[in-house]
Parts: structure tokens; sequence; C-alpha cells
């Protein structure tokens, strides 16, 4: 037998250990992506086989961190695909100005970069005062990120061009204060975010939302997960409350496909149905 | 029996998939799949452009998607493709590799480790070395390698770097090499398989 068809295997005990001894399950991951991590571990961590991770896992929490570490990289920026920002503006908004209050969750958040970009379009359109933005992700450390907000200061061109693409209607530069080599993003923006730890894998819904935003999570997951993870999305939302995906995710083979309306395709924005 | 080609194609590959998957029959016993590298903001131009002129299904790729004989499967701007091990095809954006997202190495690495020994892999024209290391696993895995002839490239970096990096069970001129996928001669079982597919 090969070396490579044992790899298989071996994920399945890491995964197992991972879940026994800390309570994270990622056995309802896409497979792929999460194998080619694992291998990536393996070989900045100068190992020979997946199965030596099994025992820095059990005995080394701060591998496990590393590991944690390296599942929610992903490639996110402010304003990502300006178009959809764009249409939350334009025709999201203008259901939200509606409201009385507002919550949004920013589920799998990440790093931030797009939560501070809904921060700054609700100011804008003078919806930021009433509106508390809920920003999660279980990864402690992107969340850390995320709460201090600061940026590479390289990434401030790619950004302002996006603010602009999006409809932005002041100068981005107003948004965040230039320090060294990085940008830091405007007090008066966080004040309405609370950042928290919550396990798309396992947690509940914990308020009621009007708007959830969750791009490029649900490409992760197998269709067990994805469907766990859209029926508390659906659970969440006010009737007549509105759901944000990337723009490959789909609620076509999902649990939760009748509940839901297409309220712009292209841009991936559902509305949940009255009465279902 | 191949069940499976990958396809890699960077500078150049619009032209050289031009000349490959229009000769493809539409009962095509292999299922395609294949990575451009292109801009993140490209629009769905390639995949109708070559969609219009081919008889096999060519279209973008879909998460959760089940993989079928006779379509071509193209890798989203700015994503990665994967294969999962039951067949299904998987999305990511992970941070591009070889400063590529797609990128070619992904696609052929997680498809190496699903199809193993039943899969063709090949590597079109292009100006980096995308390609190389799941070229290598592709073999490792027993698959069968093709590199496009370098001299008939636009851009012969990739395929060069192929050839570096493994030993290619066949170097083929672009004018030639869709007729050589579309016979199927290279492997007797393939041969055997699109004949019962006619029965």
């Amino acid at each position: 037998m090969k070396p490579e068809d044992m790899i298989e295997f071996e994920v399945n005990q890491l995964l197992e250990a991972i879940n026994f001894r800390y309570g994270y399950d990622f056995r309802d991951y896409s497979r792929a992506s999460l194998e080619r991590r694992i291998l990536n571990r393996v070989s900045l961590s100068d190992l020979g086989f997946v199965s030596e991770m099994l025992p820095k896992i059990l005995h080394e929490p701060d591998f496990f961190d590393l590991f944690l570490r390296d599942m929610s990289v992903t490639v996110t920026e402010m304003f990502r695909e300006p178009q959809v920002f764009r249409k939350v503006r334009q025709e999201v908004f203008t259901q939200l100005k509606t409201y009385a209050r507002v919550n949004i969750w920013h589920a799998g958040c990440a790093t931030g970069e797009e939560v501070y970009s809904m921060a700054i379009m609700l100011k804008e359109e003078g919806l930021l005062a009433r509106t508390r933005i809920y920003a999660t992700d279980y990864n402690n450390h992107s969340l850390e990120i995320a709460e201090k907000g600061i940026y590479p200061a390289e990434k401030v061109k790619l950004f302002t061009q996006n603010y602009l693409a999006s409809g932005g209607k002041a100068s981005f530069a107003d948004y965040y204060l230039a320090k060294f080599k990085s940008a830091k993003m405007a007090e008066s923006l966080k004040e309405h975010i609370t950042f928290a730890n919550h396990n798309l894998m396992k947690d509940q819904s914990f308020a009621e939302m009007h708007l959830i935003v969750c791009r490029n999570v649900l490409i992760y997951f197998n269709p067990k997960l994805q469907d766990r993870v859209l029926g508390l999305f659906k659970e969440s939302l006010i009737p007549r409350g509105f759901l944000l995906l990337g723009d490959k995710e789909t609620l076509e083979f999902s649990q939760v496909k009748s509940s839901f309306e297409e309220f712009a395709a292209k841009e991936r924005i559902f509305r949940r149905l009255i009465h279902v | 029996m191949y069940e499976a080609l990958v396809i890699g194609a960077s500078a150049g590959g619009l032209h050289a998939l031009t000349s490959i998957l229009p000769l493809l029959p539409y009962d095509y016993p292999l299922a395609i799949l294949i990575v451009q590298h292109r801009c993140r903001e490209a629009d769905s131009f390639l995949v109708d452009y070559l969609n219009e002129r081919s008889a096999v299904r060519v279209k973008e790729a879909e998460p959760g998607e089940m993989i079928r004989p006779a379509h071509a499967y193209i890798a989203p701007a700015g994503y990665h493709l994967l294969v999962e091990r039951d067949k299904t095809l998987s999305l990511s954006i992970d941070p591009p590799v070889n400063y590529s997202i797609p990128s070619i190495d992904v696609l052929f690495q997680s498809a190496a480790a699903s199809y193993k020994n039943h899969l063709i892999g090949l590597i079109l024209t292009g100006a980096n070395s995308d390609g190389s290391l799941g070229l290598k696993m592709i073999k490792d895995y027993g698959g069968f390698i093709i590199v496009q002839d370098p001299l008939t490239a636009e851009a012969d970096v990739m395929p060069k770097a192929a050839i570096d990096k493994v030993v290619a069970d066949k170097i083929i001129p672009i004018d030639t090499l869709g007729h050589y996928l579309a016979e199927c001669d290279y492997v007797p079982e393939i041969s055997v398989a699109k004949g019962t597919l006619h029965e």
C-alpha cells in the first residue's frame, strides 16, 4: 500500500481526535480543501505523515491552535465583489430602513473586512445608529484581528477602489486612521459591532436578525453541515429577513429552499418567506 | 480504465483549448476538468465561447456537482476547483497557489487523490510553472501524463516545467492534440469503453 493511500484513513483519525479533545467537529467539512490544508501543515512542521500530527494535536494545545489558524485562512477584502455591496446598499437597505432597530449577523466573519464594509455603508445610509452588527467566527485568532480592525496599508488601494465601485458616497480615507504601515478602522464604526466566538458546527441561534451575511463559508461544508447552518439562519431570520451568500453558493439543493425567495439572484441575496 | 481528464492552461490557453475541445465527440467517455488562469473579475466569456463550439457540454463548475463524462467543467474565476473522493466538485477561496487562483496544482492534486490511476493529466501553454507538482502526483498514482509540445505553445514555460518535473507519457503538438484525445487510441481500455458506449 502506498503512503498516499493511507491519507484518508489518517485524516479520519485526526478529525476524530480533534473532536474528542477539543469539541471541534471538522468531519462534515468538504474533504479536498481540508486535506490540502492538513498536508500543508504536515509539510510546514517537517513531519512525514498526517498521523504524526495525532500526538501533537492530542497533547499540545498550541499545535491545535496552529491547526485552527490553518483552517480559517481565507481570501477576503473590503467590499469584495463591489456590485454585491452596491445591491445591498440600493435594495436591501431600503427595506431595513422600515425597521426601528436592525440586527445584522456576519457569520464566519474571518478577519472582519466585510463587517467594516457593511458598517461604512450603514453609516452613509443613515442606518448605523440603529443597527447592531454581530460579527462571529469560531476562530479566536481571526476574531482578534477583526476586533482590532487594523489592516496592512498596501491593501488600502484595493479597498478604496472596491469602496468606490460599490457606490461609496464619501472618501474611504474618512473611515480609517493611517499609522505606520497600517490602516486602523475608525472607532465610530466599531461601536456598533459586537465580536463574538460562535461555532457554526455546533452553536445555536442567539438573536433575531434582519440580515445575515455568510459568504464563502458554505463552500467548505458538506451538504449535511450546509443544511444545519442554513437551518440555523432560517431560524434566526425574522420573516422577510435577508440572507446574503457567496457568489457560487446556492439554496438550490438545501432543505430550506422552500422557505426563501430569490431577492437578487445574481448577487445571491435571498429573502425569508413569511409563513414557512 | 480512465475516467477523467484534467487540463491546465495559462497564457495562450484560450487558443489551445479552442483547438482541443471542439474535436471531442458528444459521447466522450471521460469527464474533463479545466483550470484556465484568468483574472478574478473574468465573466462567463470563456465558458460560453467554448461551449458554443463544442459537442461536449462545457460549463462552469458548481460546488457539490456530480462529475459526469462528456462534460467539461471549468474552474470559476477567483476560485480553486477541487475533486472530492465521491467524484463531486468543490470550490475554495483559499490563498493563491503559485500566485494563481484557480491553481492547476490544486485541481490536479485533488483529482489524483480521487481518481488515482484512472486519471489523465494534460498541461498546455503557459508562462509559469503551475501544474508541475500536480502532474507529478498524477504520475505517482499511476495516471497518464500528456504535455503540449513546447515548440507549439504560445508560452512554453509551463509545458517545459512540466517536462522537467515528470516523464511525460506523450508530448504532442497542439495541432494534433485534439484528434489524439478524441480518438482515445492512447489507452486500449478507452477504445473498449467507447465501443460499449455506442451499444
